[in-house]
């Protein structure tokens, strides 16, 4: 096998790496700078160059090798190739091949552009391992025009009352997505520290945002009346928010497709944008890659690989430490999307 | 139906109560007037009855989406909602309509008659011209399931909000056994109508919990204690020739205790009582189980009415000789309900609840604790002064009841919620020790916090033995705390037992399964307290 399960997360023999590893390794490949796929104690890093700065940035001074999108590279026996994934800006699928055999490792994915990752593009494979994160047909994403018109309109109901629009989304990805799809004529945008710091990381980069107000705590809040407020979900609630009165709350995720989890989460509304798949998304994906092997992982794993097998894959669920976009949602889960 | 359905949905994405109100408010100024009789008939639990089963609903809605059966059931639990689900997995719709509200439920009553295939086509049909949001709420009046978070009162206040009319007033109105097909929108609100009137209880006065005992209350003189009975509450009235009885849930109950027949002959034309109906023993109430039996039953065979007669046990006049006396003191309704029961003769199934006299707050705590050897539940507790408000309000009637009576026991099968709690294990099955077996003797949904949920559901993924559908077996490492308000012998149940509302007290970290209670302890129990 190109590639192989191991308790520290999924090998190449061939190359003597690991892809994602959640245990120190001494060579990992990373897909994205998430928390769940790129973590710390790992001797050796590569990742794409987009990915890298926020990389550094979170896991301090690592030893990180960067590779372009597309540029094949000699491990060992292997030949590795990163491509667009369109989770989040520099997020990759990771293609492995040896002895005439291709996998792909999808890392996180999305298949429908928005404006800041680099669209995703399909590779052909062998062995597909594929996230499900989203892998039920219930979970079909609207477009991102009617939930960006949504989420104006909401802002700039809640600007004429009077109120702050206090959005929770991750801090990376997330948020800089849900910031390209606002109307900045609206009013002002206001950033948690959060998600200021990945601002500024992928602004050096080149990538371009509406213009953002770090929330300090000697920021006047009064001269920001009717101000959208961008903070990690984990902020919502804390302290940290209250500061904002008179506020109405809402949340930015995949999971806001269900009613249940978006009244559990007491926000007065949800919006559906998320940074993975669909379920339309997932299954034209598996099928523009032309393999026959798939493995699921996180996610709705066994019943996505019980449906793939009726559709004539070999299909197999698998076990790892990846949390996707966690539906519970505690703020530990704030690195998850 | 559009309009409508952006009122549920405003209702539904807010966690706030005024947001709700004025959402109604604004609903009920511009919905055409047939519109606006079917709101206040679903936001008052009058439902349409199920058009389709949920078995068919799911096979089409599978089959439209083009996805095995098998794959909907696994989705439908992670979603938590039928309705929900199967708007979700369908197709978009190709075409719209502007069909009304009262027009879609015209359509699904028709539907009572059709055919099955005809039954399929036509919602189908529908589903093709729905949004998702408008298929939800669509799906909830096809499945009879249809719920609102905001209360009957608050729809009551949006009402009188946006019609000028007095709350309580309104609030009167509502009562009673009306259809969208009895009445016009005209007639409930606004008109004078003598033959509603008649049958049309008053919106029920209701008690908070009083948790931190009595001191607070004031001079103990100002208030009246009563038994707390465990029954059903009502209000018997007599008016004109008839007589009725309505449930707290606004549920005519005349033809389920046919006891109150004979109620016109010894109470004065113009009467309402309010009072707990409890079975009896002659004497005493009997247990709630003895009342159980009657519940849900439309016609009453003679054995049981043998076996478990009912009666009123009363503990206020709301109406004498057609006057609503709601707006007197306690004390004054009190005195005029004893001078109008207390000569009755034996026969009659109405007994005045005994007011129980008491100087200080301690001796009321004394008589407290014999509440089960009377066959009550706790201590009702009243100020003298207080009208009889229409609804729960803080402040002049409490419930004081005893404390549950608790037993550890093992967590052995978990199971998701629903709706709000889906995708967590909310739901638990709980077992006492018997030797080396696990004897189960209750589910138990509630009284945990959300972090304690969110805990046990992480637990439960890990922990899982089997399953079984649903239902998943668990390793038996956890101790809870059960609390319940009774407990009665039942032959249905393995361990013999049933209880009275049980709950999870408390997450018992510090026992281990070795101390958790035995099954001999729970029968002690029931001989106890049963």
């Amino acid at each position: 096998m190109v590639l192989q399960f191991k308790p520290q997360g999924i090998y190449c023999p061939a190359g003597d790496f690991y892809i994602d590893p959640w245990r120190p390794v001494d060579r990992a490949l990373i897909t994205h700078g998430h928390a769940d796929h790129a973590r710390p104690g790992h001797l050796r890093y590569l990742a794409t160059d987009i990915a890298v700065p926020v990389m550094r940035h979170r896991l301090g001074d690592i030893a990180i090798d960067s590779i372009k999108y597309g540029e094949s590279r000699r491990i060992g026996r292997a030949n590795v190739s990163f491509h667009p994934a369109g989770h989040i800006p520099g997020s990759a699928q990771i293609r492995v091949e040896a002895g005439g055999e291709i996998w792909v490792v999808s890392g996180d994915y999305k298949t429908t552009p928005d404006a800041i990752s680099t669209p995703y593009e399909p590779v052909k494979c062998h062995s597909f391992i594929t996230e499900c994160t989203f892998g039920l047909p219930v979970f079909e994403w609207p477009d991102e025009a009617d939930v960006a018109r949504e989420i104006n309109n909401w802002w700039a109901a809640n600007a004429a009352n009077g109120q702050f629009s206090l959005l929770g989304a991750y801090s990376l990805g997330k948020a800089q997505r849900v910031m390209s799809m606002l109307d900045p004529s609206i009013g002002p945008i206001l950033t948690h520290g959060a998600v200021e710091a990945t601002n500024e990381i992928l602004r050096g980069q080149g990538f371009e945002f509406p213009a953002t107000h770090h929330v300090t705590s000697d920021l006047a809040r009064n001269k920001y009346p009717g101000a959208m407020v961008i903070a990690p979900p984990g902020a919502l609630g804390s302290d940290w928010a209250r500061r904002f009165k008179p506020a109405a709350t809402g949340f930015a995720s995949g999971w806001m497709r269900l009613r249940g989890v978006r009244r559990r989460r007491t926000v007065d509304r949800g919006f559906v944008v998320s940074d993975h798949a669909d379920w339309t998304g997932l299954n034209m994906a598996i099928k523009a890659t032309g393999a026959e092997n798939i493995y699921a992982t996180h996610g709705y794993t066994d019943i996505f690989a019980r449906w793939l097998k009726s559709e004539g894959y070999n299909a197999e669920a698998l076990t790892t430490e990846f949390t996707g976009e966690s539906v519970s949602g505690p703020a530990g889960a704030e690195e998850s999307e | 139906m559009k309009r409508f359905t952006a009122l549920y949905a405003t209702i539904d994405q807010t966690t706030k109560t005024s947001a709700k109100v004025t959402a109604l408010a604004a609903y009920f100024a511009s919905a055409p007037e047939p519109d606006r009789l079917w709101t206040i008939a679903l936001f008052s639990g009058r439902r349409p009855r199920r058009a389709i089963t949920t078995t068919k609903l799911r096979l089409w809605a599978a089959d439209r989406a083009d996805i095995p059966l098998w794959l909907f059931e696994e989705a439908y639990p992670i979603v938590g909602d039928l309705a929900e689900t199967i708007a979700l997995v369908l197709p978009p719709p190709t075409r719209s309509h502007d069909r009304s509200l009262t027009d879609w439920i015209a359509f699904l009553r028709n539907l009572d008659s059709a055919d099955e295939e005809t039954r399929r086509a036509a919602v189908l049909d529908a589903w093709d011209q729905m949004d998702a949001d408008e298929r939800l709420v669509f799906n909830k009046l096809l499945t009879g399931g249809f719920r609102v978070g905001i209360s009957r009162k608050l729809m009551t206040r949006a009402l009188a909000q946006s019609t000028g009319q007095d709350e309580a007033e309104l609030a009167h109105r509502l009562m009673g056994d009306w259809t969208p097909d009895s009445t016009t929108f005209a007639k409930l609100i606004e008109a004078p109508d003598p033959e509603a009137a008649q049958s049309r209880p008053y919106p029920f006065c209701l008690a908070y919990g009083l948790d931190d005992g009595p001191a607070a209350l004031g001079p103990p003189e100002d208030w009246r204690a009563e038994w707390k009975w465990d029954g059903i509450r009502g209000q018997l009235i007599a008016r004109g020739a008839a007589h009725f009885v309505w449930s707290r849930g606004e549920e005519l109950m005349t033809d389920r205790f046919p006891e109150f027949v004979r109620a016109t002959d010894f109470l004065p034309d113009g009467t309402v009582l309010d009072g707990e109906i409890v079975a009896w023993d002659g004497a005493a109430p009997l247990p709630f189980n003895a009342l159980q039996k009657r519940i849900g039953r439309k016609s009453v065979p003679k054995k049981l009415l043998a076996e478990a007669p009912v009666i009123l046990l009363t503990y206020d006049l709301l109406e004498e000789g057609g006057n609503d006396l709601r707006a007197l003191p306690f004390a004054e309704r009190r005195a005029r309900m004893d001078a109008l029961v207390s000569g009755l003769p034996d026969e009659a199934p109405i007994r005045p609840s005994p007011l129980i006299r008491f100087d200080s707050w301690d001796s009321l705590a004394q008589i407290r604790s014999a509440a089960r050897d009377n066959r009550a539940e706790g201590l009702m507790l009243k100020s003298a002064a207080s009208p009889y408000h229409a609804g729960r309000k803080r402040g002049d009637w409490w419930k004081w009841k005893l404390d549950p009576l608790t037993i550890d026991a093992v967590m052995i099968y978990a199971q998701q919620g629903s709706g709000r709690r889906a995708n967590l294990f909310t739901d638990f099955t709980f077992a006492v020790r018997n030797g080396n077996d696990l004897v189960p003797f209750t589910k138990a949904y509630s009284g945990l916090t959300d972090d304690e949920f969110r805990k046990i559901t992480a637990w439960v993924r890990r922990n899982t033995l089997q399953r079984f559908g649903p239902v998943r077996q668990v390793t038996p490492e956890h101790v809870f705390e059960i609390a319940f308000e009774g407990i009665a012998p039942s032959p249905r149940h393995k361990s013999g037992v049933a209880l009275r509302f049980p709950r999870m007290k408390r997450w018992r970290h510090d026992k281990p399964l070795q101390e958790a209670n035995t099954l001999d302890d729970l029968h002690e129990m029931l001989r106890q307290f049963g």
